[in-house]
């Protein structure tokens, strides 16, 4: 881990009504193994509640996890929250069962990385990592 | 106006994002941490009631502090959460999870919840606890509260920023046993026992009224509750108030207040110098001694 540089603040989040979040735990937690500080929000949530968690929590990144299908609309609606509160320089990424003709849909509407389920691990760290580091704070 | 001082303004003001960026320069003591700690509302800061909430892992610490923000939202006070989890020591990572239980609350902009995690700093998170507290309490929130794992040394020094402080318990968990030998039981104002839906809460709160009498320690509280669905948590919120006015009158606030700046001043020292000190230790030996308390003793009286 770099020592030099306090852990980078990331938030993962499962909108939406689907169950299960195996997927977003397991990334929450392969983040917090490689050095992440990883605040975890749980299932159901909706994206004006995601963004104001992010906001609250001066995260660095926001990962997103989508099982149920609804990703093209909840997505881009934290996007939406965020830019609302004023902090659409939060980058957001996401994952999920993604056919690739959406991911373009996706990334159009701001989402920085989409993964999918093929994508590898080390791939997906990295993302993030790149993401906070892109992600300079203004200011300090 | 400069950075610094719209981040004060906007913290004065309930702003979210300055006020959790103000938190994160404190946290990582970046430039500017100094000038916004020094600047901030002392009024609001002073005033505010800072409450711990302890106890052993999944005893019910967050459900039981989302309990009491309802509550004390329906009071209509603005309420501050900072939520402590362990680092890892091998990666320097975090899973802070506490949140999940106070989403409820998450559209709430009277509800400020910052997750913060140890770092490995031990004692030195109190610090930077204590600095993210007074920036929620800066922001108007009064309670705040402080949720920690109780399981550590370094726990024990963040609930001593507390005004006072609440240890949870559950029925079957064992901790009332380990609670008591390792002297939890004496820096707690408050003794909940939570999950009373689950069997032995009540041999639990039994054995606990009992210790307390044995210690002839009249002024601890006992609570019952179940946080999940708010039991006992008017109660207990009851409890918090009247000890709450009494420590305010009888000047055991200011005393505990007193010790707590003290160990704060004392482990910002500590920070300080630790560049300094591991700077000028590798210049002047470079084989540490295996006596490395001599070795520091004349490290200090060189500096002196
Ligand atoms: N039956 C019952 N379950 C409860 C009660 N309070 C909390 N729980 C459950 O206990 C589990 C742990 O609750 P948390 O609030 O996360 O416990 P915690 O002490 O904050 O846990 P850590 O932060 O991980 O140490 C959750 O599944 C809660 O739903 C209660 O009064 N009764
Ligand atoms: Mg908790």
């Amino acid at each position: 881990m770099n020592t030099t540089h306090p852990p980078y603040r990331i938030l993962i989040a499962k909108p939406g009504l689907d169950g299960h979040d195996r997927g977003a735990k397991f990334i929450a937690r392969a983040l917090r193994d490689d050095g992440f500080e990883v605040v975890y929000t749980g299932i159901r949530r909706t994206p004006e509640e995601i963004a104001a968690a992010a906001i609250q929590e001066d995260v660095a990144a926001i990962g997103l996890s989508s099982l149920s299908g609804a990703h093209m609309r909840l997505f881009p609606a934290v996007i939406e929250a965020l830019k609302q509160a004023g902090c659409d320089d939060i980058p957001v990424l996401g994952g999920g069962v993604i056919p690739d003709d959406d991911i373009v849909g996706l990334k159009k509407a701001g989402i920085v990385q989409v993964f999918t389920p093929g994508t590898p691990l080390q791939d997906i760290l990295d993302a993030f990592r790149n993401a906070c580091r892109n992600n300079n704070p203004k200011g300090y | 106006m400069d950075f610094h001082q719209q981040l004060l303004q906007g913290i004065h003001n309930r702003q979210p994002r300055d006020i959790a960026r103000a938190i994160s320069i404190v946290e990582n003591n970046l430039p500017g941490a100094g000038a916004i700690l020094s600047s901030l509302d002392s009024d609001r800061v002073n005033q505010a009631t800072i409450l711990g909430v302890t106890g052993s892992p999944g005893v019910g610490k967050s459900t039981l502090t989302g309990a009491l923000i309802s509550f004390y939202r329906s009071q209509g006070k603005r309420v501050g959460i900072i939520a402590v989890d362990p680092s890892s020591p091998l990666t320097g990572g975090a899973l802070l999870g506490d949140r999940i239980r106070m989403m409820g609350h998450a559209l709430d902009r009277d509800v400020v919840v910052r997750s913060m995690a140890t770092r490995g700093r031990l004692g030195g998170l109190c610090a930077s606890a204590g600095a993210a507290v007074r920036i929620l309490a800066a922001s108007g929130c009064s309670p705040v509260i402080i949720e920690t794992v109780g399981v550590g040394q370094s726990e024990m020094d963040i609930v001593r920023l507390a005004d006072l402080t609440m240890m949870v318990m559950a029925p079957g968990m064992g901790d009332e046993i380990q609670a008591m030998k390792a002297g939890l039981l004496e820096v707690a104002d408050i003794l909940v026992v939570n999950k009373i839906d689950y069997p032995g809460a009540e041999t639990l709160t039994m054995e606990l009224e009992s210790a307390v009498r044995e210690n002839g320690r009249q002024n601890k509280r006992i609570c019952q509750t179940r946080a999940i669905d708010n039991r006992g948590i008017e109660e207990l919120a009851g409890a918090v108030d009247e000890l709450d006015m009494q420590f305010r009158q009888n000047g055991e606030r200011d005393r505990r207040k007193q010790v707590s700046l003290e160990r704060e001043t004392i482990e910002w020292c500590i920070d300080f110098l630790r560049p300094f000190l591991t700077d000028k230790l590798r210049k002047e030996q470079k084989n540490v001694s295996s006596d490395p308390r001599s070795v520091a003793q004349s490290l200090i009286k060189n500096l002196l």
